[in-house]
């Protein structure tokens, strides 16, 4: 099933290095209601594994995790 | 803008603790306690990154600011902190605020730092004041050390905003013990 649902917020991490992709996420998803949707775009290479964990931790949804070319894109929904 | 969601991730094990059996299922927060002793450049860095990321992944952190940690939560504006002139002259080798932290070495009289803050912009990395602030926002709580404020003479006004009433040595101690992780850094 293919469900299409509006992103709610974008955090543009591009540039940023570790830890700020992640605090700055954490510190928009705070504005977010339950079952929103937020995206992140960063370029840290790290960000792939330390999204995938900090999904893990906090229980938020990590829905699409895909990069176009130096790009990387999130999608989050929010527990 | 849209995103479609075709490969839906399944939640992992939300509840930790499920498979132990003496757990009663209750999910429990855990919790970071560092203990800030250090007031050097890239100390102030690690404390200040491990804060920030354990706040943002729901943690519940709180730092203890001694020695010369505590130099780190005097306001930007003080340039002499203490009463006495021993305390003075200690403020006046080791400017207060963390912006003025200094690297443990390759100082160079401010060089250092100055190179170390210029590629830290380059690379996107935020500097400790900016974590610092995020670390606040995300709710980790500053505590500063009471023996250290009365021997430095550093007063309650002239450290930053949203910074908690000083506590001793046996408050640190219980935090620490109640804690999941903690870090002397």
């Amino acid at each position: 099933m293919t469900v299409t649902t509006p992103v709610a917020k974008t955090v543009d991490a591009r540039g940023l290095s570790c830890p700020l992709p992640i605090v700055k996420t954490a510190l928009a998803i705070r504005e977010l209601a339950s079952g929103q949707l937020i995206e992140v775009l960063a370029t840290d290479p790290g960000s792939t594994k330390d999204f995938t964990a900090w999904a893990k931790t906090t229980g938020n949804l990590l829905v699409e995790s895909s990069v176009d070319g130096a790009v990387f894109r999130y999608v989050l929904i929010k527990k | 803008m849209t995103t479609t969601l075709t490969r839906p991730v399944l939640p992992p094990a939300l509840v930790e603790g499920l498979d132990d059996p003496e757990s009663d299922g209750a999910v429990k927060t855990k919790e970071l306690v560092i203990v800030a002793e250090s007031g050097d450049l890239e100390r102030t860095w690690a404390t200040t990154i491990l804060a920030s990321t354990a706040a943002a992944g729901e943690m519940k952190v709180s730092i203890f600011f001694t020695f010369w940690g505590l130099f780190a939560l005097v306001r930007p504006e003080v340039r002499v902190t203490g009463t006495n002139w021993m305390q003075k002259m200690l403020a006046v080798m080791n400017r207060p605020g963390i912006d003025h932290a200094k690297l443990s070495k390759l100082n160079f009289a401010g060089m250092g730092p100055w190179m170390m803050k210029k590629l830290a912009k380059q690379y996107g990395v935020a500097e400790p004041r900016e974590l610092l602030e995020m670390s606040q926002a995300l709710g980790v709580r500053l505590i500063p050390c009471q023996m250290s404020m009365d021997m430095m003479g550093i007063t309650r006004d002239q450290l930053i905003d949203g910074v908690e009433e000083p506590v001793g040595a046996a408050t640190a101690l219980e935090l620490m013990t109640g804690a999941s992780a903690t870090l002397f850094i």
